[in-house]
Parts: C-alpha cells; sequence; structure tokens
C-alpha cells in the first residue's frame, strides 16, 4: 500500500519490506488447522479406545496401519501447526534480534526431533514390536 | 505490558484472542507428551509403564484435561478463523456470540472426551 514517490531510491534497493512469505505462513497455518479438526477428532475417540490398554494392547494397536499412519499425520500436521504459531509468538514478542533468531531456531529444533522422533518409535514398534 | 491490556475493558473477542494464543503452548506440550509417548513405547514395556506412571498421577492428568480444554478450543477458535477468511463472522453480536461458543465448545468437548475416559476406567 505503500507509495511508492515517498520513499528513496535506496530504501526500495534495500528491500527492508516485506519479505513476501506471509501468504504461504498463513496458508500453512489454515490449512493445517482444518486437517487437524478431524485427527484431532479421532484421535480423541483412539484415546478413548485405548484406556486400560496393556502394553501388548498398544503396540498391537499402533502396529495397525490406521492407527500408526493417522497417529503419524496427527504428530506431524501438529508440529507443524505449533511450529508455525509458535513462531509467530517468538516474532510478536521478542525484540532483540539474537533472541530471537535463537529461540525460532529452537522451536523449528525442537518440532523436527519431536516429529523424526515419534515417526521413528512409530515406525519401530509398528515393524517390530507387538511382542 | 501493552497498554491495551490496562487500559481497555475485557471484553470477550479480546479475551479469546489471548486464551487462543495462550493455547499453542498447551498445544505444544501436547504434542511433546504424544511424540513422549511414542517414543515410551518404542522404547519398551518398562519405559512405557514408567511413563504412563507419570501421566497418569494426578498431577498429569490435571495436566492433561487442561490441554484437552485448550487443544479443543483452539480447535474451535481455527473454525471460527476459516469462516472470517471467507468474509464471514465480523458482525459484533456473531463475533461475540461465536468466541463465547468456542469456549463453550473446549469445555464440554473436553468434559465429554473426559467422561469417555472415565466410564473405560481412567479415573
Amino acid at each position: 500500500m505503500s507509495d511508492q514517490r515517498f520513499r528513496t531510491p535506496r530504501a526500495i534497493a534495500v528491500g527492508t519490506g516485506s519479505a513476501h512469505h506471509g501468504v504461504h505462513h498463513f496458508l500453512v497455518e489454515r490449512v493445517s488447522a482444518l486437517a487437524l479438526v478431524p485427527l484431532v477428532i479421532w484421535g480423541g475417540f483412539a484415546a478413548v479406545g485405548l484406556v486400560g490398554a496393556d502394553y501388548g494392547a498398544a503396540m498391537e494397536w499402533i502396529s495397525h496401519p490406521i492407527n500408526g499412519v493417522l497417529t503419524g499425520a496427527l504428530l506431524i500436521c501438529g508440529l507443524i501447526h505449533a511450529k508455525n504459531a509458535m513462531q509467530v509468538v517468538i516474532e510478536d514478542y521478542i525484540e532483540r534480534f539474537i533472541t530471537k533468531a535463537a529461540l525460532l531456531l529452537l522451536n523449528l529444533t525442537v518440532c523436527t526431533l519431536a516429529g523424526a522422533l515419534g515417526v521413528f518409535a512409530i515406525l519401530k514398534a509398528a515393524l517390530t514390536g507387538g511382542f | 505490558m501493552s497498554p491495551h491490556l490496562q487500559v481497555w475493558r475485557w471484553h470477550i473477542t479480546m479475551a479469546t484472542s489471548i486464551l487462543h494464543r495462550a493455547s499453542i503452548f498447551a498445544l505444544y506440550l501436547g504434542l511433546l507428551l504424544l511424540a513422549g509417548w511414542l517414543v515410551a513405547l518404542a522404547a519398551g514395556p518398562e519405559v512405557s509403564a514408567t511413563y504412563g506412571a507419570v501421566i497418569g498421577s494426578p498431577l498429569g492428568l490435571l495436566v492433561l484435561f487442561g490441554i484437552t480444554v485448550m487443544v479443543f478450543f483452539n480447535l474451535a477458535y481455527n473454525v471460527r478463523q476459516a469462516f472470517w477468511d471467507l468474509g464471514h463472522g465480523f458482525q459484533l453480536k456473531t463475533a461475540e456470540a461465536t468466541a463465547w461458543a468456542s469456549i463453550a465448545f473446549g469445555v464440554v468437548a473436553a468434559i465429554a472426551f473426559w467422561a469417555g475416559l472415565a466410564i473405560r476406567g481412567v479415573l
């Protein structure tokens, strides 16, 4: 919306305005949010179904392709959503560049690691477990 | 402290906006707990039993209940935002009603979920 007449050539060249990443971030937030609606509801019913399950029953449950895949989808989709949401919180409230950069990297690392560990755990349980 | 928190009269759309932001932290914790449960499951029966005991302790259950309220609230709030994206729901009365509705959904869905857990023998 800014009127180019009031910007110096240098200000335009430096390009400190919009990074043009906002729309992508916004869309990922919305799409992941809507994908999570059925996944969370499924997860709720699954949790109720798992109450009282011993170790063997839980392993058998996660070994079922539908349960393993949907649990993985819930975790990954949730982590993508949470990572983007937390990123905005950090960008909004942390002013100091170093702190902000460190927290953004920490956010990315925690979510990526949780996703990798979770998917590896599902595969290990599903492919090697079940007693 | 942002000035709008001190000077403004609290109203429900503002409260749910702040609550929505707070719920992100609950979501985050919930997802880490889900990943932790999967890792514990893959690590074997002993680790899994220990994890279950920690999660199943009174404090663990209280934290889980809080997370479920926040997750269901966040879910309803995101549906509300999807309608905003389509250009609907900005009338003051509608916005206030959907704000209350998202809180109500969070509480009611969480209670229904925990009633399901209780019937199956969690509590």
